[in-house]
């Protein structure tokens, strides 16, 4: 649809300076014909799209000019100015369609009319005598205008223009190296214009060279309908980044590669309209092309939503070919196997059409894509699409780059990768910790993986001090810090090609020459990610943030912050606190050894937070602190009020990470409000501060619960919840260990997650009626968002009250009433 | 005998064992350069350096011909190679004269010569009192197979 107005708004583009010179040249039976075809075009895809009055437009101007064409009727500037109106009416219907969807109110019925009339009068029978022949003069005033403005230029030209610029950045970077250690002025001031005008000079004469990608693009969307008319399917397509801008030397190289990519998944990527449906796709399959710059390379991508790469079909028509032996084929990838398709003389077509299928295409694509430095990589989805990915360097390139020392070497790293940089000085330092081996750093609350550039470099150790920097990059979609010594600078690199006996270090991207005349290597970002491994256990991590979401839901967690001894942040659930309070000290009393205040007419006893925590330090001066602030929890009629040193917040997020804890009182860590924060274990400082309370609350309060739940991640962030509430907590995976552990130990209530293996929540309850003596105990379905965990948690509270006092029918009951 | 045969031969030293390249392949001949180390490469390649603007490997041909390392007060020469690709830099004990020699002269590698040092010398010419070895350049250039030689880092 977009392309649609777009591709009409070009060609009415056209078709304007077409008509008007028409007009001068009413006989000049190409130029009619070249009109006649655009119009067509328009009134074609308007009846295809369904646009009745665009069609009826183009329709009426169309038959016009075939009469213009045929002889019968001659371009007169009234006929000319008609179909002008067309043009006008056109475009301005097809502004309505951009904006609105919709062709607009006007019904242009005196247009038509017009049109007809035109067409029916007689007065612009030809006059055959009449042969015009004032066609010349304009023709070469316009190719003059043109001449003037452009001239050509040798394409070896440039290159040497472009070396010579290169060499010429070098000698100013050395220029303004030599100049700051010299305290001259003047010297200063005519190396700081040689500077601006390098600069300048670069920039320039890199335009010379740059074109959009848009240029080879133009020409696809032709190609795609004739393939897709040619093999009986419907495409379309979309094309994002046309004003890339690519060095014309690469253009040129990647003309050819992108065309028979797109004809490939005409061809073989998009399935026929009648299998799209059966797979439940729209009829019209969709080639997407997209290109980017990254990190000083271009990346093109050719998408398809198609059938996707049969990857078994590869490996039996490899087999068929003798490409690949038996055993091998059986242990190949799927990455592995998709490289077949590259190897020459492959084809998976099923027949030899005149589009494709005879084996040559994607061979040539990477042989001509590598010849220019750059890759080909492809991944694909059964039944969702294909992608392929030309990553193409820009060899020759001058682009800004950052100076980073790392094992007493210098670095360059192309900036364009480059995110922020971190510098962590003292106690920060220590920051990076370790999940499984694998360094990281908290980055506002989320994990970012790190590497450090001399191991992956294999270099000696020369970070000094406590100091650490983080440079942290992007790579394709993600995001690591590299851990250099220092950072230097930043500079204007030119990115020079190693040597043959350097090309399979994937780590540099190339080299440069340096302010001091010494070489030094550029990191190829992505290289160095995959190296260290940052990069390649992607899915496990996308794994773990899955699990994440699906523990903490789309909503946030309110959490409680405050601070009690040495105890900077501390975090309790807010669901687990009564009310904040604030007592003058004057109103605190002892009573049977304890620290109480009278509260809400009965007695509170207080407990202070940071004698339970830390039992051996000395007496804290909490109680000097007046008025003291004191977290009440309450249990029925029992309160006990926990003091603190100051509430700092209460946090309303997602809890990201969970470390186990290093301290009785203490539950673990996590990260809350982008820093680490201790989650307080309430159940030990009940423990510690009214003990004959616990007693009560485990006879009255405390159930047995069975946490039935896949993953072992969001069982455990459960069960800290569960625990802290006081309840006993069983585990189990499927539906199969439920009923096991059932078997075997007396429970409460089993709280249950919808997704259970196998058979989900439905599953459970109807596997636990069958088992006669289970059928009497509550289950409850475990909440995936946090709002609706909070009412699960007081649901639990409430039955477990129930079930330890009442009958467990009746609490069952109770909790379904509530819900 | 005639001239046409003669060819003529950069001359080169490589702890004991004296070479001679086709002095047609040879650019240029530097003193030490400053070189940059080249983290994770083949252990051959010793680094790169800057000639004039063009960025240059350097190939150490100890390591190349699997010999003991240079002790580090001695500084390597440069023998600038032409290749297709580029100019190429051999890192040698000692850059000797050009001579110019006969093809009568000339033999096959003996084949007590260590397996490292065969591979890249196309033959002997029998000087009168020693023996020059004629280098391959293409051979000695060819550093593929050793890649991936330098242990990785640790991650």
């Amino acid at each position: 649809m977009r392309e649609f107005i777009l591709e009409s708004t070009e060609n009415l583009n056209r078709l304007d300076s077409e008509i008007v010179e028409l007009e001068q040249k009413p006989a000049d039976k190409d130029l009619l014909a070249s009109v006649f075809r655009t119009i067509h075009t328009i009134k074609g895809t308007c009846g295809f799209l369904g646009f009745p009055l665009l069609e009826r437009i183009a329709h009426q101007a169309e038959n016009l000019l075939s009469l213009l064409r045929s002889g019968e009727k001659r371009a007169t500037p009234r006929v000319i100015a008609v179909i002008l109106e067309c043009m006008d009416a056109v475009r301005k219907i097809l502004a309505n369609l951009e904006r609105t969807e919709k062709e607009g109110p006007d019904e242009y019925g005196g247009l038509i009319d017009r049109l007809s009339s035109a067409i029916a009068d007689p007065e612009d029978v030809p006059d055959l005598t009449a042969a015009p022949q004032e066609a010349a003069p304009p023709e070469a005033e316009r190719s003059s205008a043109v001449s003037e403005s452009a001239i050509r230029v040798d394409v070896g030209l440039l290159d040497k223009l472009m070396n010579l610029v290169g060499e010429l950045v070098l000698a100013r970077n050395q220029v303004l190296q030599f100049t700051n250690q010299k305290e001259d002025g003047a010297l200063t001031a005519t190396a700081q214009r040689l500077n601006l005008i390098t600069t300048e000079l670069q920039e320039n004469v890199m335009k010379t060279r740059m074109q959009p990608i848009g240029v080879v693009w133009n020409k696809l969307p032709r190609l795609v309908r004739d393939t897709a008319n040619a093999c009986g399917k419907l495409v379309r397509l979309d094309l994002d980044g046309a004003g890339t801008e690519l060095d014309k030397t690469i253009i040129e190289a990647i003309k050819d590669p992108l065309t028979h990519l797109v004809r490939n998944c005409c061809d073989h990527g998009i399935e026929c309209p009648e299998e799209r449906v059966r797979a439940g796709k729209t009829p019209q399959g969709a080639i997407s092309l997209k290109a980017y710059h990254e990190g000083g390379q271009v990346n093109i991508e050719v998408a398809d939503d198609g059938a996707g790469v049969d990857v078994v079909a590869i490996k039996a028509k490899a087999l068929e070919k003798g490409l690949v032996r038996p055993e091998h084929a059986e242990r190949m990838s799927e990455h592995e196997a998709m490289q077949i398709m590259f190897v020459p003389g492959f084809s998976t077509a099923k027949t030899v059409t005149n589009v494709s299928g005879r084996g040559v295409g994607l061979d040539v694509v990477r042989c001509n894509i590598e010849r220019i430095g750059g890759t080909v990589d492809v991944s694909s989805t059964t039944g969702k699409g294909t992608m392929i990915r030309l990553k193409i360097p820009l060899t020759l390139a001058i682009i800004p780059g950052l100076v980073a020392a790392s094992g007493g070497e210098r670095f360059l790293i192309p900036q364009a990768s480059l995110l922020e940089l971190i510098r962590l000085e003292g106690d920060s330092a220590g920051r990076i910790e370790s999940v499984h081996g694998t360094p990281v750093y908290r980055r506002r609350g989320r994990l970012l993986p790190v590497a450090f550039l001399n191991r992956i470099l294999g270099l000696e150790n020369t970070a000094q001090g406590d100091l650490v920097n983080i440079v942290v990059l992007q790579a394709e979609d993600r995001q690591f810090g590299l851990v250099v010594d220092g950072i230097k600078d930043t500079q204007e690199i030119v990115v020079k090609p190693l040597g043959k006996q350097l090309k399979g270090l994937s780590v540099y991207s190339g080299a440069t020459i340096m302010g001091d005349g010494r070489v030094a290597l550029i990191l190829d970002v992505l290289g160095i990610g995959q190296r260290s491994g940052v990069l390649a256990n992607r899915e496990s991590q996308n794994h773990a943030a899955a699990q994440v979401t699906a523990a903490t839901g789309s909503d946030n967690q309110r959490i409680l912050l405050f601070r009690a001894g040495s105890f900077s942040r501390l975090a309790l659930p807010l669901s687990l606190v009564a009310r904040l309070e604030e007592f003058p000290q004057s109103m605190v009393e002892h009573a049977s050894g304890r620290q109480v205040v009278q509260y809400r007419g009965g007695i509170l006893t207080l407990v202070s937070l940071a004698s339970v925590l830390e039992p051996d330090s000395a007496p804290n001066s909490m109680l000097s602190r007046d008025p003291i602030q004191a977290i009440v929890v309450a249990d029925g009629q029992r309160s006990l009020g926990i003091m603190v040193d100051q509430i700092l917040d209460i946090a309303d997020e997602t809890v990201t990470v969970r470390q186990s804890a290093s301290r009785p009182g203490l539950l673990g860590s996590a990260v809350v409000g982008k820093e680490v924060t201790d989650f307080l274990d309430l159940r030990a400082v009940v423990e510690a501060a009214a003990p004959e309370w616990l007693e009560r609350q485990s006879q009255c309060q405390s159930a047995a619960i069975l946490l039935a739940e896949a993953s072992p991640f969001v069982r455990s962030l459960v069960r800290g919840e569960l625990e802290m509430a006081g309840h006993r907590v069983l585990e189990a995976s499927s539906t199969e260990e439920v009923l096991g552990r059932l078997e075997a130990r007396a429970v409460n209530l089993v709280l249950a997650a919808a997704d259970l293996p196998p058979k989900g929540f439905a599953g459970l309850q109807n596997a636990l009626k069958q088992q006669h003596k289970m059928g009497g105990i509550p289950v409850i379905e475990l909440a995936q968002s946090s709002g609706s965990r909070e009412a699960m948690f007081r649901s639990i509270a409430h039955l477990a009250s129930a079930l330890t006092s009442d009958s467990p029918a009746g609490a069952v009951e109770s909790v379904e009433g509530q819900g | 005998m005639s001239v046409a045969l003669a060819m003529q031969y950069a001359t080169f030293v490589v702890e004991d064992l004296f070479f001679g390249i086709d002095v047609l392949r040879v650019q240029e001949v530097l003193r030490y350069q400053e070189m940059t180390r080249i983290p994770l490469a083949p252990t051959v390649a010793e680094g790169l350096i800057n000639l004039r603007g063009q960025i240059v490997t350097a190939l150490d041909m100890r390591r190349r011909l699997g010999l003991e390392p240079r002790s580090s007060e001695r500084l390597p020469m440069n023998l600038v190679v032409r290749t297709e690709e580029g100019p190429v830099s051999l890192l040698v004990d000692e850059i000797g004269d050009v001579l110019q020699l006969d093809q009568a002269d000339f033999e096959a590698a003996p084949d007590n010569l260590s397996q490292a040092a065969r591979e890249l010398v196309q033959g002997v010419y029998k000087l009168k009192d020693r023996l020059l070895l004629v280098l391959d350049p293409d051979r000695a250039l060819e550093v593929n197979e050793f890649l991936e030689a330098r242990p990785a880092g640790s991650n």
